[in-house]
């Protein structure tokens, strides 16, 4: 999108879509940061505080879902502009429920404040780490149309599914047959469930980075048959 | 078989030079929309296709056009007998307003000695059926064309281009003069023709492009810039100069 608009009000509804879209991502990037900390601290508090943030990737949702139906009506966009208001619908989609996965593991973080703390967490702040990274990574390449940079945080992906395969290890040790420590484990397996799963979401939202940038849907690449 | 072979088609209007050397396949049957900015040669192509452009004072064209298997570039060519294998609609209906809605449906086959008086009813009923008018004005077949609506006058104009039976139909901006309904009805003629005329529309509705075309040629001052498949030329144009124009961000 190098040249700007012949309609200037057009080109800042565009504007407008691509800033709610970075706010809503910048959100969701931070309740993936605190609902891990709040997890690692045991701080319901945080956590609580945290799973009211969701309310606004929510209304983020809704407004950009309307802004999207808003240009589709009023602009017929074609070309890059097409690509990037349908995939916008898609992408929100995504985000919102990366903010949803935030707000379990933010109740998970209540669930496990309430109980000893087994040993000091380590692979579930990488993963946070990592996943964060993807999101970031994602609009990134968002940002500057790049979708190598998309690649990369697809990539990240395979790092986070053994990430949690570690995870799953580590609790399956720690637990050994000690049924008093299950519910710690079980909180701590579903933790790095969902985080595994914001990394899923953050995969789609990459894959439709490249589609808008280069027109190519690099969805189910290989698995149609 | 009514393909367009177009090879390095030049035409000029005096000194003028408007299109700079196009060359293009229109395959038969399916509608190609022409799309481009004012001036950007896309009239004087469609023009060309029929010869019409040399009708105009002092303008002139050179190149290959083949429809079919006939060079229509060729001298020996009759422009009066080539505009019968292909008929022009324009952007103002214009139905010879003192002939009745008949006589202007037959006129083609009548000014070129044509009509057989024993089939003209039944070419008169076919024609209009196929523009979608007959239910409309078959009770008033003897009341002058120019009482009809806009819509109607249009549609009445692409009847008299396939009273004639022609292989291919070309229109220049068909709708521009019409509201949305009438853009339909038209809209869902050329889908109906496109099965078995090559149908070549200029339009300066992109909407409309995306609407009706199964492939759309992009035209920028007097050169073909790109002729790809409608769904991709409005999704994934190849060529920036395309993709500014689509997305509204031409200077």
């Amino acid at each position: 999108m190098a040249n700007e608009h012949t309609s200037s009000e057009y080109q800042a509804e565009l504007n407008d879509l691509r800033e709610r879209l970075l706010l809503m991502a910048g959100r969701v990037e931070e309740m993936i940061r605190l609902s891990v900390r709040a997890v690692v601290e045991s701080d319901s508090k945080l956590a609580e505080d945290t799973i009211l943030l969701d309310r606004q990737v929510n209304r983020d949702e809704l407004e950009i879902d309307d802004l999207c139906l808003v240009l589709l009506a009023r602009r017929q966009p074609m070309g890059t502009d097409l690509r990037f208001i349908t995939r916008s619908m898609k992408m929100v989609t995504d985000l919102e429920r990366i903010g949803d996965l935030a707000v379990n593991i933010c109740e998970r973080a209540k669930d496990l404040a309430a109980l000893e703390q087994l040993r000091p967490y380590v692979r579930i702040p990488r993963m946070a780490t990592k996943v964060q990274e993807m999101v970031h990574e994602t609009f990134e390449a968002f940002i500057y149309a790049d979708s190598q940079r998309a690649r990369i945080a697809i990539d990240m992906d395979d790092e986070v599914d053994e990430l949690y395969h570690q995870v799953i290890r580590t609790v399956l040790e720690v637990a050994g047959g000690n049924k008093e420590v299950y519910p710690q484990t079980v909180h701590v397996q579903g933790v790095a469930k969902l985080l595994e799963r914001i990394g899923d979401h953050a995969t789609n939202v990459a894959e439709q980075v490249i589609f808008m940038v280069d027109g190519t849907d690099i969805r189910h690449e290989g698995k149609l048959h | 078989m009514s393909q367009f072979e177009v090879g390095n088609l030049k035409a000029w209007y005096g000194e003028k030079q408007v299109l700079m050397d196009v060359s293009v396949t229109l395959p038969s049957q399916g509608v190609t929309a022409i799309i481009g900015p004012s001036g950007c040669g896309k009239s004087t192509f469609i023009r060309c296709l029929n010869r019409m452009h040399e009708l105009v004072v002092g303008a002139r064209m050179e190149g290959r056009i083949v429809l079919g298997s006939e060079d229509i570039m060729s001298p020996e060519v009759d422009p009066v007998l080539l505009r019968r294998r292909g008929g022009m609609v324009f952007q103002r209906p214009n139905p010879f307003p003192t002939m009745s809605i008949r006589q202007n449906v037959l006129s083609g086959l009548t000014l070129t000695g044509r009509l057989n008086r024993s089939t003209a009813d039944e070419v008169l009923e076919k024609a209009l059926g196929d523009a979608a008018l007959w239910d409309e004005v078959k009770d008033r077949l003897d009341t002058p064309g120019g009482g009809l609506s806009g819509g109607q006058q249009q549609r009445l104009c692409i009847a008299r281009c396939l009273a004639v039976e022609p292989d291919v139909l070309l229109m220049d901006e068909p709708c521009s003069a019409l509201d949305p309904i009438a853009t339909a009805r038209i809209e869902e003629l050329i889908a109906q023709l496109r099965e078995r005329l090559t149908v070549v529309i200029v339009t300066h509705n992109m909407q409309q492009a995306a609407r009706v075309s199964d492939r759309t040629a992009f035209f920028l001052m007097g050169e073909l810039v790109e002729l790809s498949e409608t769904t991709v030329l409005f999704t994934q144009p190849t060529d920036q100069r395309t993709e500014d124009y689509i997305t509204g961000r031409f200077g």
